[in-house]
């Protein structure tokens, strides 16, 4: 069995955590050869050559792939797939973008967001927003899947594999990048940072968000929002955690003013250490919390910046 | 141009989920269903297109079970125009697939040759964000998933979609298949006088077998379990408390 796994590159560099966590998911399923693609993507296949249970990386460097548009990067992967028996991605937006039409050009099905593997056919997947976990094995003889990457630990590095420049396949000419509004911030980012800051309905306004934030950057922290903070215009959409935005699982998630509905507890129940800060003593969010304070957000948020 | 919109009927979202004791899937007898968020979503940008005259008729179609008929009314109530059901499973615990759901798709993308299809990015039952990219890959035409904004120019659509990290804008051509993501548009409601309405508005009955497609599943669903739990925490009663116990984790 053989694994080709797609690499997370943005404007030609690794991401190194999504990446590596994919990999240690995949090493159960066979020989891992990682595809690194991009406009410039030499210098991401060298560093996930380090990557230590990679035994070989593609490069495909071309304009072509410069905003890893589904299209001809699905084309890519269908024209190295007769190779492998798993064809594998960490769940970021590019990958679900990607994956499933790669399966289904491939005639399989897809399998997203798979927390746990069970077998070279079998997979943990978490339906109905993670309020049930569901085993599922596959018929088809190509799988295709993502990883969530947040149940997984990252392989080491130190690895040394050999890197190989493969040529582009051809173009479908079907879309074209116009361009990115990427939101500048030094902030790390939401779905590998160690300490998630994240403030919900009860932070009242976007203005008032600057407390979740300045709490966030005391801590080193990235800030994430609830899907109810989101949807009321006080942070942006690519903040939200959740069911229908990003999954986390830091070591440290403070929830400020979540009342901690199903779909935002989906995004976020695998934290290590949970606290929710909320004046409503009865909300959901302290089920799910290690430490529980029932306070003004207003008051114990700077307090706590002011104290940490 | 005709826009094709595909809609599920799923449990609503704001029932609890109850998983079956016997670990066969989750319990949807008696159950409050309803279409699918980010399906309603994609009706209403579909809606609107028609109103800005961008396009002259909205389908709706659902795949499934037989009571996916009220789904499908409610497209027709919000401002659809016509609806196709095709029905692919007698028992409501039955998923199709999004691979079968999206050959069946194809086919009638084939038939029907709408400028543009609009999903719901992922059902909220099973999750699966698959069913738009995988219509995509059959018929051969662009994608542009995880839609914010929504511009149809002619033949070609400006679509700015949701990414890790801000926006992406993109240029599709059309044909071309659209999915929603929650910032799109915010769904109407349909008013009375239209859901009378909609009882009249043609609703064709299909069968997977009319577009001689097999949607025999691919992937076995071997137990669903109910998720672990955490841990009861505690509760402290002051900031100082916090930080202490916080310390004394080291986490912070």
């Amino acid at each position: 069995m053989a694994v080709l796994l797609i690499a997370e590159i943005n404007d030609g560099t690794l991401a190194m955590d999504a990446t590596a966590k994919a990999v240690a998911a995949a090493a159960p399923l066979g020989d891992v050869t990682v595809l690194a693609v991009g406009a410039t993507a030499k210098d991401a296949a060298d560093e996930a050559a380090t990557i230590e249970g990679v035994s070989k990386v593609l490069v495909a460097e071309d304009a072509l792939y410069g905003h890893r548009l589904a299209e001809p990067t699905a084309a890519l992967i269908v024209s190295l797939a007769g190779d492998y028996s798993h064809i594998v991605a960490p769940a970021t937006t590019d990958a679900k973008n990607i994956l499933p039409r790669v399966a289904a050009l491939l005639d399989v099905m897809v399998l997203t967001d798979v927390t746990s593997v069970v077998d070279a056919d079998t997979f943990e997947r978490p339906v109905y927003a993670g309020n049930a976990m569901q085993t599922v094995k596959s018929k088809d003889e190509k799988k295709v899947i993502t990883f969530r990457t947040s149940t997984f630990d990252a392989a080491a590095t130190g690895g040394s594999a050999a890197v190989e420049d493969i040529a582009a396949a051809e173009d479908p000419a079907l879309s074209e990048w116009v361009e990115d509004k990427v939101a500048e911030s030094d902030r790390p980012e939401l779905t590998s940072a160690k300490i998630v800051v994240s403030g919900g309905r009860g932070v009242g306004s976007e203005e008032d968000f600057v407390i979740i934030e300045k709490l966030a950057d005391k801590l080193g922290a990235a800030v994430g929002a609830s899907r109810a903070a989101v949807d009321s215009g006080f942070a942006p959409n690519d903040w939200q955690v959740g069911q229908t935005g990003k999954v986390v699982a830091p070591d440290l998630y403070v929830a400020c003013g979540i009342s901690g509905a199903i779909q935002h507890l989906a995004g976020m129940k695998d934290s290590k250490i949970i606290v929710a800060i909320n004046k409503d003593e009865e909300a959901p969010i302290f089920q799910v919390a290690d430490f529980g304070l029932v306070a003004d957000l207003f008051e114990a948020v700077p307090a706590l910046t002011e104290k940490v | 141009m005709k826009v094709l919109v595909p809609v599920k009927r799923v449990i609503d979202y704001n029932v609890k989920v109850r998983v079956k004791a016997d670990g066969s899937g989750v319990d949807l007898a008696n159950v409050k269903m309803s279409m699918n968020p980010f399906d309603e979503i994609a009706v209403e940008e579909a809606i609107r297109l028609k109103e800005a005259g961008k396009a002259e008729e909205v389908i709706v179609v659902s795949i499934g079970v037989k009571q996916a008929q009220e789904t499908l009314r409610t497209g027709l109530a919000m401002g659809a125009d016509r609806a196709i059901l095709v029905t692919a499973a007698d028992d409501v615990h039955e998923d199709i697939e999004p691979l079968a759901v999206a050959k069946l798709l194809a086919a009638i993308v084939k038939e029907e040759e709408p400028g543009l299809v609009i999903c719901g990015k992922q059902a909220i039952d099973n999750d699966l964000n698959a069913t738009g990219q995988m219509l995509a890959a059959l018929t051969g035409y662009a994608q542009a998933t995880n839609a914010n904004s929504l511009e149809v120019d002619g033949d070609a659509a400006t679509v700015a979609r949701e990414v890790d990290g801000g926006l992406q804008t993109i240029k599709v051509k059309l044909p071309a298949i659209v999915t929603t993501d929650l910032r799109l548009n915010e769904p109407r409601y349909a008013s009375l006088p239209n859901i009378m309405k909609a009882k009249k508005k043609p609703l064709d009955e299909k069968t997977p077998a009319d577009y001689g497609v097999d949607v025999a599943p691919r992937l076995e669903i071997v137990k669903t379990a109910e998720p672990a739990e955490r841990a009861a925490g505690i509760m402290v009663g002051s900031v100082d408390e916090l930080v202490e116990k916080l310390k004394e984790k080291g986490a912070i």
